[in-house]
C-alpha cells in the first residue's frame, strides 16, 4: 500500500526532472562510430574492392535483403559482379558486418536515407562502394589467404613457406 | 553377402549390427555420426586420417579402454565402444587441429565453402582456435583441364582422390607425389585429366582442392541454389542428378544417390554437359517463315496459335516424328495429337529394330536385367561390340568394379573384411574377375579385361555365336573360324559356365544386328542351362527404351511414307533429323511436307529448317519421365523457370491438340493429366502412375521445398526490377515447391532435391538419406522398372546372318566410333565440354595407313554409299586391318550411315 | 432555447475534453517519463488532436468478414451513448445541468452498468479468441466493481439525503464530503478506475497478453468510438468524484462555478494519468481478490458507520 503510494509520488516527482528527448533534426545526436546505419562496401589499402563475394552476408541476413553474384576477375580475383541491398527491407542488424571475413561490408553512422519512392531504396554496388577503408584500416584479405589472386603469389604470405618443389627428394 | 546380426553397445546403448561390417559404416547407418575423412563408402577404409577414433572396451569391466579407428574395426558380437568418450573426443580434436595446421585461410574465396566436409568435421570435432604459430606449407597448382580447378594448399592428405581416380575409376594420369608434409596430389605435368570420371573428384575431395571449374564461372554457394531432383539425359544409363539453379540459370549438376543406378558417382559428360541449358544456342522465342527461301523471323507469342490453327485443322494430314531424347509425356502428347498411324519414332529403322529386339528379349526370355548395382556384382562379364566408356560411361565404371569381385571373394576367404581396402588389393594383386571385351577398337576397360578381342562386327558376332555354341555343346558355327576365335570362345564359355553371376552386355550402338543377336544368343544359351544370367543392352539415347515401349514406326518409314503420299503438316519433336539420316533424305522429307513445325530448345539444323519453330524447354526447365536401358522409368523435375513464351513440349502439343476438332486436349492439362491419359492409352507405363508421386503429394500438408532453409537474397534478387515482391513461382505439375517452406526431412527418395543434415553441409550428408552406406535410398531407390523378369524361361534361338558387312576385297569396312565428349548432341553444346571434343577423324591402323600412304593428321576423302566426306586420319593400331573407325556425330560432321563399306582415298 | 444551449454546451465540453485528452494524456505521460511527448503539430503539439482524429476518420473502416456484423457495428455506439447520457445529470454549475434529476446518482449507476454491454458485445461479435477473453474479463471486472461502486456512494447520499447531484453539491456548502466520506472516496476511486478499465486495471485489453482485448478487431472510427468512450469515461468518473466528494462547482466566487467544477475534474483526470504512468497491471485474480475481499467489506463498513453516525448522533 505504502509502496504503491510511494511509486505514484516518485513518478509524480519526474515532473521536475530533465527531459531526455533530443529534438532531432534541430539537434543532431552524437552517433558512435559503431552505430549501425547505412551499409557501405569498402576498399582495401591498395584501393581494390575488399568484397570477395563469399555470400556470407547474404546468408546471415535475417530479412534476405542482400543479393550478389560472384565473378572472377583478372588473375582469378573474386569480386561481386553485382551487389544489391534492398534497404526497404534492411533492419540494420549489422549481422552482415559481423559475418564479413574481409571487413568489406560495414555499417556507418549515416542513417538519413529516407526516400519518397521505394524503388530508390534498392542500392546497387555503385551506390554502396566507397573509395576508402571505412572503420577498419590496413586489412587486405588476399595477403592472408592461401590463394594466389594477383595480390601475392603462392607461398609469399608472411605465414607461408615457399611452395614445395614436388620433384625434390630431400626429406 | 549374408551377414549375421549381432548385438553391440555404443555409448552404453545396445544396438543391432551386421557382423563383419566396419564399425564406422555401422555407426553411420545407425545415424551416429563419427567424424571421418579418408573413409568413403565406395572406396572402403584405409585408416589413414585417424579422425574416426573411438574408444573400445574389452568387456563391461574394462573402464579404461583403448582408442581404435572405427573405420578399421570390424563389428563382432558384444563389441563395446564409446564415440563420446572424452579421450576419443580429445584425440579427434587433436587430429583435426594438426590437419588444419597447413590449411589456408581461404574459405571466403573457396568454392567448397559451405559444403565442405573439412568445415563440417572441424566444427564437429570442436576445433575452433588456431594454436599453431608457425608457417603453412604451400604448393603450386596445376592446370587440370576445363572441368577441374586445382588448389593444393587446401589439401589435408586424406588420399581419397588417388584412391578414387586410380583404384576406383582406373585413371592413370593422376597420382600422389613427394613425401611427408610435402605430399602432392596431381598429374606429372599440367594437362587435362584423362579419366571420364574426373568430375567426381569435386565430390570425393573432402575440401576445396578439386572444385568444379564450370561452376566457378557462375559461382553460387550451395545454400543459395534452388535444387530439383533430375535425371541425366546424356546417355541411356539414366544417372540420378541434382540440378541447381540461381538467378534463372542452371548452375551445376551434382550426383544424386541412387543405390540401384549410379551410386555416388556420375561421369563428366553428365556433370559438365549441363552448360547447353544456359548456352547461346538456345531457342528463346517462336520463329516462323512464310516460305522456304526466307529466313526465319521472330513471331509474337500471341500469334503462335493463329499461325498453327490452319496447319492442324481437321482436314489437314499431319505426321509427327518423336524423339529418343524427349520425355515419355512429350512423345505421348505427340502420339495423341497425330494418332498412332502417323507417329514415327525419329530413329533409323536399324536402330529401332535393334532396340525393339533387345527389348523383346528383356521382356520375354526370363533373363535378369541387371541394374548398374547388379552389374557391379557380376563375377564374369562379356561385352560385345560396345565401347562402354564412350557410350555409357557409368556402366564402364560398374564393370570396372565387377572386375574386383574376385579380390573381395579371396579376401573374405582369408578372413580379411571386404571393406579393408588396402589388404584386399594387396592380397589379390593383379587378379581380376573375368571380363571379356570384344570391340572393334581398343577400350579403356582393356586394363581390367582378362582378354580383349579386336575384330569387325562380323568377327565379334562370330565369337559370340561360337561362345553360345560351346555353351550349348553344339557344333562351332561353320565358316572361316580361325583358331583364335575358337580357343577364345571356349575359354569364355568355360568362364561363363563357371560363374555364378554372369553378365552379357551387348550394345546396339555399333548398329550391327549380329552383334546384338550374338549377345542374346549367349545369354539365352546360358539361360537354357538354367543358369542365372544377366543381360543388359546399351542404347543410344536417354529415352531410347521409353520410345521403344511406345507404338510407332521408324524414321525410314516416315521418309518412305512421305515420298509416297506427302503430308500437309510435319511436326518434329526435339529431334535433329540431320543426325539420323543423310541430308538428301531429310531435305526430301521436308520437301514433301507442306509445313514443318519443330519443337526444340537447341538451334540445330532441323530447327533452322523449320517453317514454324516453337521454343521448348531443356531438361532443367521441364518435368518428364524417361526410361533407361534397364527399363527403369525415372522422373526429372523443373529447377529453372523457362523464359517468356517457352513451354514444355507436352504443353505445346496438348494445346495444339485442341485445334483438331476430333481431338480434345487432355484437361485441365497438368502434367499428371497427361500421365493419366498416357497410362490409359499405353498400359505398359501404368507403373509410372502407381509408383512415382504425383503433384498432389504432400508431406504434412506441404510440398517438398526446392530451396535450402538458408536460401538468401529472397527480397533483393528481383528488387532491381521492382521493389515490391512478387508471389513465388507456383508449380502445379509437381510435388516440389519453388520455396524455402515445407518439410525437408526424408522426402520420398525420388523427390530428394538436395542433401543436407544438421552439421553435414557437404555432399557427405547423403548418409541421412540412405539406408546404410552403399545400400538403397531410404524408402527404396528412385524409379520404377517397367520391364519385369518373365516368369517362364523362353530362351529362343538366334541365328547369325552371314555375309553381313564383311570387308570385301579392297573396300574398307567403316565402323562407328563414339566419343564420350562430342558424340552426344546436347552435351556437345556445353562450352567447357566442347573444349575436349576431338576433331572428326577416321581411325586406321599403322599398316593400313602405310598402305594408304598417309600419316597421323593427314586429310583423306571417305566415300561410302555415294557420300563423300573429308576427315583427318588418326593412327589407331588396335583396329584390325581393313577396318576404319569413323567418329560419330561429332559437332560439324555430316551423317554417315554406319557401319558401311567404303573407300578411303588420299588427297 | 436556453435548454438547447445547455445540451450543446455539455456535449461540446464532454467531447472536447475527451478529444483533448488524447493530447493531454500523451503529454502528461511524457512529463512523468522524462520525455517531451507530441510537440510537433501546431503550438505545443495541440493540433495532434486534429491530426489523430482526421487519421481515425480516414482509416479503412474494416469489418472482419468472420464477425457478427450488426452487433460489431452497434457495440462501440452503446458505450458512447451510455456515457454521454450520464453527462446529462452532472451539474457543471448552478443551473448548468441538462436534466437535474432527483435520482441522478442512480441514473449514473444504471448507465455505467449498461456500458458493459458495449464491451461484451464488441468482444463477442469480433469472433476472435483474444477479443472474447477480453470481453469476458471486462464483464466480470465491471460487474464486480459496480457492486461496491454503488455502495461507496451511498454514504454521501445518506449524508446529503438526496440522489440529486445538484442537491449533493449544495449539501457540501458546509464542508466537502471527502472528509467524512474518505473511505467512500477511496473505494469509489478505485472502483472508478476498474469501471473505466483504465490502467492499472486495463485487464480486458492487456496488450501484453490479449493484443488489444475486446477491441482487437476494431479499426477506423469504430475503434475511435471505443477510444473516445474511454476518455469520456475518465472524464465522467472524475466529474462524479468532484461532484460527490469535492463540492462540485462550489468554490470562491471570483471565478465562475463552471471553472471550479472543471478544475476539480481536471485534477482527477491528471491523477488517472499519473496512475497509468506509475503502477503496473495486477493479475486478473488479484484484481478480483482486491474487489471482493477488501473493497467490498470496506464499502459495507463505511455504509454501516455512516448510517450509525447519522442515526445515533
Amino acid at each position: 500500500m505504502i509502496s504503491i503510494l510511494r511509486s505514484i509520488w516518485l513518478t509524480f516527482l519526474h515532473i521536475f526532472h530533465k527531459r531526455e528527448t533530443v529534438e532531432y533534426p534541430e539537434v543532431k545526436p552524437y552517433l558512435a562510430p559503431r552505430y549501425r546505419g547505412r551499409i557501405v562496401l569498402t576498399r582495401d589499402p591498395d584501393r581494390n574492392e575488399r568484397c570477395v563475394a563469399c555470400y556470407l552476408c547474404a546468408a546471415v541476413c535475417p530479412v534476405d535483403c542482400i543479393s550478389l553474384q560472384a565473378a572472377t576477375g583478372e588473375k582469378g580475383r573474386r569480386h561481386p559482379e553485382f551487389f544489391r541491398i534492398n534497404f526497404s527491407r534492411c533492419i540494420f542488424c549489422g549481422f552482415c558486418e559481423e559475418a564479413c571475413p574481409t571487413n568489406a561490408i560495414q555499417l556507418i553512422p549515416d542513417f538519413e536515407m529516407g526516400e519518397y519512392i521505394r524503388q530508390n531504396l534498392v542500392y546497387e554496388k555503385e551506390h554502396l562502394l566507397i573509395s576508402g577503408e571505412g572503420k577498419y584500416h590496413g586489412y587486405n584479405f588476399y595477403k592472408h589467404a592461401g590463394v594466389a589472386m594477383g595480390v601475392k603469389g603462392k607461398g609469399e604470405g608472411d605465414t607461408e613457406y615457399k611452395p614445395v618443389d614436388v620433384k625434390d627428394l630431400m626429406p | 553377402m549374408e551377414m549375421k546380426v549381432v548385438n553391440i553397445r555404443i555409448d552404453g546403448k545396445p544396438y543391432e549390427a551386421h557382423e563383419g561390417k566396419s564399425l564406422l559404416d555401422t555407426a553411420l547407418s545407425l545415424g551416429l555420426y563419427i567424424p571421418h575423412f579418408c573413409y568413403h563408402p565406395a572406396l572402403g577404409s584405409v585408416g589413414a586420417c585417424r579422425l574416426c577414433a573411438v574408444k573400445k572396451f574389452r568387456d563391461t569391466n574394462d573402464t579404461r579402454g583403448r582408442i581404435v579407428m572405427s573405420c578399421m574395426e570390424p563389428v563382432v558380437d558384444g563389441l563395446i565402444v564409446s564415440i563420446n568418450d572424452p579421450d576419443a573426443k580429445a584425440f579427434r580434436a587433436a587430429v583435426i587441429e594438426s590437419l588444419m595446421t597447413n590449411h589456408p585461410h581461404d574459405c571466403p574465396v573457396c568454392d567448397e565453402g559451405g559444403e565442405c566436409h573439412l568445415q563440417d568435421m572441424t566444427v564437429m570435432s570442436g576445433h575452433n582456435y588456431r594454436r599453431f604459430d608457425f608457417r603453412k606449407r604451400t604448393h603450386n597448382d596445376q592446370y587440370l583441364g576445363p572441368f577441374i580447378s586445382h588448389e593444393m594448399n587446401r589439401c589435408i592428405q586424406c588420399y581419397r582422390c588417388v584412391r578414387f581416380y586410380r583404384d576406383y575409376a582406373g585413371g592413370r594420369d593422376f597420382n600422389v607425389f613427394a613425401t611427408h608434409n610435402n605430399v602432392f596430389f596431381g598429374r606429372h605435368e599440367d594437362g587435362t585429366l584423362q579419366n571420364e570420371f574426373s568430375g567426381n573428384l569435386v565430390e570425393v575431395c573432402p575440401t576445396g582442392v578439386f572444385t568444379d571449374k564450370t561452376f566457378r564461372e557462375h559461382y553460387t554457394r550451395k545454400w543459395d541454389l534452388s535444387n530439383a531432383p533430375s535425371v541425366c539425359v546424356h546417355c541411356s544409363v539414366g544417372c540420378n542428378i541434382i540440378a541447381g539453379e540461381r538467378y534463372d540459370t542452371l548452375r551445376r549438376i551434382m550426383n544424386r544417390y541412387n543405390g540401384a543406378v549410379n551410386g555416388y558417382f556420375i561421369c563428366d559428360r553428365g556433370r559438365f554437359g549441363y552448360e547447353f541449358v544456359n548456352g547461346k544456342d538456345r531457342i528463346l522465342s517462336p520463329r516462323t517463315r512464310d516460305s522456304r527461301d526466307l529466313e526465319q523471323a521472330e513471331m509474337p507469342a500471341d500469334q503462335v496459335f493463329t499461325a498453327l490453327e490452319p496447319l492442324f485443322s481437321k482436314d489437314r494430314k499431319i505426321m509427327g516424328i518423336g524423339s529418343p531424347r524427349a520425355s515419355l509425356e512429350s512423345n505421348y502428347a505427340l502420339l495423341r495429337l497425330v494418332g498412332e498411324e502417323n507417329f514415327f519414332h525419329g530413329i533409323s529403322g536399324k536402330e529401332q529394330s535393334l532396340t525393339r529386339a533387345a527389348l523383346q528379349f528383356m521382356q520375354n526370355s526370363g533373363i535378369v536385367v541387371p541394374s548398374l548395382k547388379q552389374v557391379e556384382k557380376a563375377d564374369a562379364v562379356i561385352i560385345l561390340g560396345e565401347d562402354l566408356t564412350n557410350t555409357a560411361p557409368m556402366m564402364a565404371l560398374a564393370v570396372r568394379q565387377a572386375a574386383r569381385n574376385i579380390q573381395i571373394t579371396e579376401a573374405l576367404a582369408k578372413g580379411i573384411p571386404f571393406w579393408n581396402d588396402l589388404p584386399v588389393r594387396e592380397l589379390a594383386q593383379d587378379r581380376k574377375s573375368p571380363v571379356y571385351i570384344a570391340t572393334p577398337v581398343k577400350d579403356s576397360l582393356d586394363d581390367v579385361a582378362e582378354r580383349s578381342f579386336r575384330g569387325t562386327p562380323a568377327g565379334i558376332s562370330k565369337l559370340g555365336f561360337n561362345i553360345s555354341s560351346v555353351i550349348k555343346r553344339q557344333a562351332i558355327v561353320p565358316g572361316d573360324n580361325d583358331d583364335e576365335i575358337r580357343n577364345l570362345a571356349e575359354q569364355i564359355a568355360r568362364t561363363l559356365l563357371k560363374a555364378e553371376n554372369p553378365l552379357v552386355i551387348a550394345g546396339i550402338t555399333c548398329l550391327d544386328g549380329n552383334v546384338l543377336n550374338a549377345g542374346m544368343s549367349i545369354a539365352s544359351s546360358l539361360l537354357s542351362l538354367n543358369k542365372k544370367v544377366m543381360f543388359i543392352p546399351v542404347l543410344p539415347e536417354s529415352n531410347s527404351m521409353g520410345l521403344a515401349l511406345m507404338p510407332g514406326k521408324s524414321l525410314d518409314d516416315a521418309a518412305d511414307t512421305l515420298s509416297v503420299q506427302g503430308t500437309d503438316t510435319l511436326i518434329i519433336l526435339e529431334n535433329d533429323l540431320f543426325r539420323r539420316a543423310d541430308e538428301d533424305t531429310v531435305a526430301n522429307m521436308f520437301g514433301k511436307s507442306g509445313r514443318v513445325v519443330v519443337l526444340d530448345y537447341l538451334n540445330n539444323p532441323t530447327a533452322r529448317a523449320a517453317d514454324i519453330l516453337l521454343p521448348a524447354t531443356a531438361f532443367a526447365e521441364s518435368q518428364g519421365t524417361i526410361v533407361n536401358n534397364e527399363g527403369r522409368a525415372q522422373r526429372y523435375y523443373k529447377v529453372l523457370a523457362a523464359g517468356e513464351g517457352i513451354k514444355e513440349s507436352w504443353q505445346w502439343l496438348n494445346q495444339v491438340s485442341g485445334i483438331r476438332s476430333d481431338n480434345v486436349p487432355v484437361s485441365p492439362g497438368h502434367f499428371d493429366d497427361i500421365v493419366a491419359s498416357m497410362v490409359t492409352a499405353l498400359p505398359v507405363f501404368s507403373a509410372i502412375k502407381e509408383y512415382i508421386p504425383d503433384a498432389d503429394f504432400r508431406m504434412l500438408n506441404a510440398k517438398v521445398p526446392r530451396q535450402t532453409f538458408r536460401y538468401s537474397g529472397r527480397t533483393a534478387m528481383n528488387a532491381h526490377r521492382a521493389v515490391s515482391e512478387k508471389r513465388v513461382r507456383q508449380d502445379p505439375d509437381s510435388p516440389l515447391a519453388f520455396s524455402m517452406e515445407g518439410r525437408r526431412e526424408s522426402p520420398p527418395s525420388s523427390l530428394v532435391p538436395f542433401y543436407w543434415t544438421p552439421g553435414w553441409n557437404s555432399v557427405q550428408a547423403f548418409y541421412n538419406y540412405i539406408d546404410h552406406p552403399n545400400g538403397s535410398m531410404k524408402g527404396g531407390d528412385p524409379g520404377i522398372r517397367l520391364i519385369r523378369q518373365a516368369e517362364r524361361v523362353n530362351s529362343g534361338s538366334f541365328e547369325m546372318i552371314t555375309g553381313y558387312f564383311e570387308s570385301e576385297g579392297d573396300g574398307w569396312l567403316i565402323v562407328p566410333l563414339y566419343r564420350v565428349f562430342g558424340s552426344e548432341e546436347l552435351s556437345s553444346a556445353a562450352s567447357s565440354l566442347r573444349q575436349l571434343v576431338d576433331d572428326p577423324a577416321i581411325l586406321v591402323n599403322r599398316r593400313d595407313a602405310e598402305r594408304l600412304n598417309v600419316d597421323d593428321g593427314d586429310s583423306v576423302r571417305l566415300e561410302t554409299s555415294g557420300k563423300r566426306l573429308v576427315v583427318k586420319v588418326k593412327i589407331e593400331n588396335s583396329l584390325v586391318s581393313g577396318v576404319a573407325g569413323l567418329t560419330v556425330n561429332l559437332p560439324g560432321m555430316n551423317f554417315v550411315d554406319l557401319p558401311a563399306s567404303g573407300e578411303i582415298l588420299k588427297i | 432555447m436556453n435548454y438547447l444551449w445547455i445540451i450543446l454546451g455539455v456535449i461540446f465540453i464532454a467531447l472536447s475534453i475527451a478529444a483533448g485528452l488524447i493530447w493531454v494524456e500523451r503529454r502528461l505521460l511524457s512529463v512523468w517519463q522524462d520525455r517531451l511527448g507530441p510537440n510537433r503539430v501546431g503550438p505545443f503539439g495541440l493540433a495532434q488532436v486534429i491530426a489523430d482524429t482526421l487519421k481515425l476518420f480516414f482509416k479503412e473502416d474494416w469489418v472482419p468478414p468472420f464477425s457478427d456484423k450488426v452487433v460489431f457495428t452497434i457495440a462501440p455506439g452503446i458505450l458512447m451513448v451510455t456515457i454521454l447520457l450520464t453527462f446529462a445529470v452532472i451539474p457543471f454549475g448552478p443551473e448548468f445541468c441538462v436534466f437535474d434529476s432527483n435520482i441522478g446518482v442512480l441514473f449514473f449507476l444504471g448507465n455505467s452498468s449498461l456500458g458493459v454491454y458495449s464491451i461484451v458485445l464488441g468482444g463477442w461479435a469480433s469472433n476472435n479468441k483474444y477479443s472474447l477473453i477480453g470481453a469476458m474479463r471486462a464483464s466480470a471486472q465491471m460487474l464486480t466493481y459496480e457492486v461496491f461502486m454503488g455502495l461507496s456512494l451511498m454514504g454521501v447520499v445518506m449524508m446529503a439525503d438526496t440522489f440529486s447531484f445538484s442537491e449533493i453539491v449544495e449539501a457540501q456548502r458546509g464542508g466537502w464530503f471527502i472528509l467524512p466520506q474518505f473511505l467512500g472516496f477511496v473505494v469509489f476511486f478505485i472502483a472508478g478506475i476498474a469501471e473505466t478499465h483504465r490502467l492499472p486495471f486495463d485487464i480486458p485489453e492487456a496488450e501484453g497478453e490479449l493484443i488489444a482485448g475486446y477491441h482487437s478487431e476494431y479499426s477506423g472510427m469504430k475503434f475511435g468510438m471505443f477510444f473516445v468512450g474511454e476518455y469520456l469515461g475518465i472524464t465522467l468518473i472524475s466529474a462524479i468524484i468532484a461532484t460527490m466528494f469535492f463540492g462540485g462547482w462550489l468554490g470562491p466566487s471570483f471565478l465562475p462555478p463552471v471553472f471550479w467544477f472543471l478544475l476539480k475534474t481536471f485534477i482527477f483526470i491528471g491523477v488517472f494519468i499519473l496512475l497509468r504512468a506509475s503502477l503496473p497491471r495486477p493479475r486478473y485474480d488479484q484484481l478480483m481478490k482486491l474487489g471482493w475481499k477488501l473493497l467490498f467489506p470496506i464499502a459495507l463498513l463505511n455504509l454501516l458507520v455512516t448510517g450509525a453516525i447519522l442515526i445515533f448522533l
